[in-house]
């Protein structure tokens, strides 16, 4: 087990070396275009040019300009955006990191609980009205796109209805900090909370009723019912269990995916300074730096989701640990 | 101790209604061994787990009656069914790779048995998973209790699965193709362990095969299915030494015999079982027997004698 771990924390160190030369490839190496030109941005004067050339060590082979541009993101953190004047780019990007967590873990939690009792529930009436109405819901939930369905509840709950008893707690678009203000944190998030989550209560909600009614038809289930155990007990120690693993690898991927950059929309219309919003600004104004760092740590985030799915999978399935 | 009179379990399809249990009766005394032979789809299987409660299919429709220790179980409540179960009839089954739980620990899944069943402590649930573990020859039982299954083999498997069926001191076990999934020196094992228990619990068994010789070491009392019937019964002795169903002789026809001079080629039965959606009239086997007659093309009744067989050719 520990020794799975390890090769397992391993490997994901390797991995992320690969994505650095792969991402520091593309960037510098990508023949017929000139990088200082890029990183200089539109209409860069001669010496920031000669500037970007000395400080990228353009004028040296690919690995020392590796090693200068990890040293800048990694070490010394001192990357600066020539598009944007001298704007540090490392701190910016981790001042985006807490932004981003906080919605898509909040989210995460909502779509884990919500789906876990969606696809429990469909599975214990399969068949039946409850069964069909849920899985309807889930559809509908699936095909909202999040832009629409986000702009719709700031209709709602910020022009339209705000001014009513239901909606008069919901607080302007924003962020506002954790450390700073709890519940101002809490209350500006509830909504894209539910704005992003209700894609993925839909989707987990029908993969994990899928999962159980398939694992229901196996013949272990059939061997806890000759043992004389309740339905609920069957259903919730028996299939849900053994039924967790595909809920679990969808859960890294998204999980490890939303964190890197893809709940951009969502940040967007609730106008939260996250990663995503970060990474869209930075590909409008062709900031090479600060695309080159945060597609750097959007990697290294789904990597590390998966690490951890893996490690959870071993707790999940016994199978996997002597593997 | 278990009557089942004119069992018929049938399913709805597409296509119609398939008969797969047809009007089977039998008995099975205390600490009985009842055999039950049939080769695939002659409904032995079906007419068992209806016995046990467990045809869950929302298309299957059971008649007739089930009487275990003289309580009705056609039509039992759920929850009275799944007390008994497990407690009073217990069953194992085909294929020990697929019977237990991938996730648990074995102790565990045979403790889980105890404690839906008695009302004792966790560590005494877990006690009486390692004593069982013991008594089916488990090796070092403290430990193997902490396994997964995927860690055992096969035949260590059907040991847990028997074990689990044992937690209860069931007085009926069914017993659904035990050792068909196993290597022949693990199912020597297996059966000589069924045997053991069966003394020291005194179970009656109802045991279903398709292995003629498998029949032959263990079986008191035997019941012959085909086509979803019972087409002939009695005692091993007898069904060994006299079958009377053409069906039934040709069955021992397919076994190589111990003594004498071998045949170059056992004889094999000719042509496959009737589609039971659209069973054709008269005798089942008709088509496949080799010594019919035109009184073949009606229903032969089975007698309701100890020793009876549904065949013309036999004298009532």
């Amino acid at each position: 087990m520990v020794y799975a771990l390890l090769q397992r924390l391993g490997q994901m160190l390797f991995v992320m070396f690969g994505i650095s030369v792969l991402v520091f490839l593309i960037f510098f190496a990508t023949p017929g275009a000139d990088p200082a030109a890029r990183i200089a941005g539109r209409n860069a004067s001669p010496e920031v040019l000669e500037a970007v050339r000395k400080s990228f060590g353009f004028d040296q082979p690919f690995y020392v300009q590796y090693l200068t541009m990890m040293k800048k993101i990694f070490i010394t953190g001192d990357l600066t955006s020539f598009v944007n004047r001298g704007w540090k780019v490392v701190p910016a990007v981790l001042d985006t990191v807490p932004v981003t967590l906080s919605l898509v873990i909040g989210a995460a939690v909502l779509w884990v609980v919500f789906a876990l009792i969606i696809g429990i529930v469909a599975a214990a009436t399969r068949g039946s009205w409850i069964d069909k109405t849920l899985m309807v819901l889930g559809l509908i939930g699936i095909s909202m796109p999040v832009y629409w369905l986000g702009e719709m509840l700031n209709l709602i709950t910020q022009s339209r209805y705000h001014d009513t008893w239901m909606f008069s707690w919901v607080p302007p678009l924003g962020y506002k900090n954790f450390s700073d203000d709890p519940k101002g944190w809490f209350l500006t998030l509830v909504i894209p909370w539910i704005t992003l989550s209700i894609l993925y209560i839909g989707l987990y909600g029908r993969v994990l009723r899928a999962a159980i009614v398939e694992s229901l038809q196996e013949d272990y289930i059939r061997t806890a019912r000759a043992k004389g155990l309740s339905e609920t007990r069957i259903l919730l120690r028996h299939a849900l269990r053994t039924s967790l693993v595909a809920f679990v690898t969808l859960f890294g991927l998204d999980f490890g995916a939303l964190v890197g950059g893809s709940a951009l929309l969502t940040e967007v219309v609730f106008g939260l300074q996250g990663v995503g919003k970060l990474t869209y600004d930075a590909l409008l104004n062709l900031d090479l730096p600060i695309i080159m760092t945060t597609v750097l740590y959007a990697s290294f985030f789904v990597v590390m989701a998966n690490a951890v799915v893996d490690v959870l999978y071993m707790l999940i399935d016994p199978r996997v640990r002597t593997a | 101790m278990l009557k089942v009179r004119d069992l018929t379990v049938s399913f709805r399809t597409e296509q119609g209604i398939v008969r797969a249990v047809d009007g089977v009766s039998f008995d099975v005394g205390e600490g009985e061994l009842l055999g039950v032979v049939g080769e695939s789809g002659s409904g032995k299987t079906v007419s068992l787990l209806a016995v046990m409660g467990l045809i869950t299919d929302p298309n299957a429709i059971i008649a007739g009656s089930i009487q275990y220790r003289g309580r009705e179980l056609v039509g039992l409540k759920s929850r009275a069914m799944r007390e008994l179960r497990g407690k009073e009839i217990a069953m194992i089954f085909q294929d020990p790779m697929t019977a237990l739980t991938p996730v648990y620990t074995i102790g565990w899944q045979i403790a889980e048995q105890v404690l839906a069943h008695n009302n004792v402590s966790k560590s005494a649930a877990w006690q009486r998973a390692i004593d069982l573990l013991a008594e089916v020859n488990i090796p070092k039982p403290e430990e193997t209790a902490h396994r997964y299954p995927h860690q055992l083999s096969g035949g260590m498997r059907q040991r847990v699965v028997i074990a689990m069926a044992l937690s209860c001191n069931p007085a009926l076990l069914v017993a659904d193709e035990p050792t068909t999934a196993l290597d022949v020196t693990v199912q020597a094992q297996i059966l000589d362990l069924l045997h053991k228990l069966r003394r020291n619990h005194g179970s009656a068994i109802v045991f279903i095969t398709h292995d003629m010789g498998v029949m032959a070491e263990i079986a008191d009392r035997m019941l012959v299915m085909y086509a979803g019937r019972v087409v002939e019964r009695g005692t091993k002795q007898e069904l060994f030494s006299s079958p009377m169903h053409p069906y039934t002789r040709a069955l021992l026809d397919s076994i190589p015999p111990l003594t004498g001079e071998r045949p170059r080629r056992l004889r094999a039965i000719p042509g496959t079982p009737p589609n039971l959606l659209n069973r054709p009239p008269g005798c089942a086997f008709a088509p496949r027997c080799t010594l019919r007659f035109d009184k073949c093309d009606t229903e032969p009744a089975l007698g309701s004698g100890q020793r009876a067989a549904a065949c013309f050719r036999v004298p009532a």
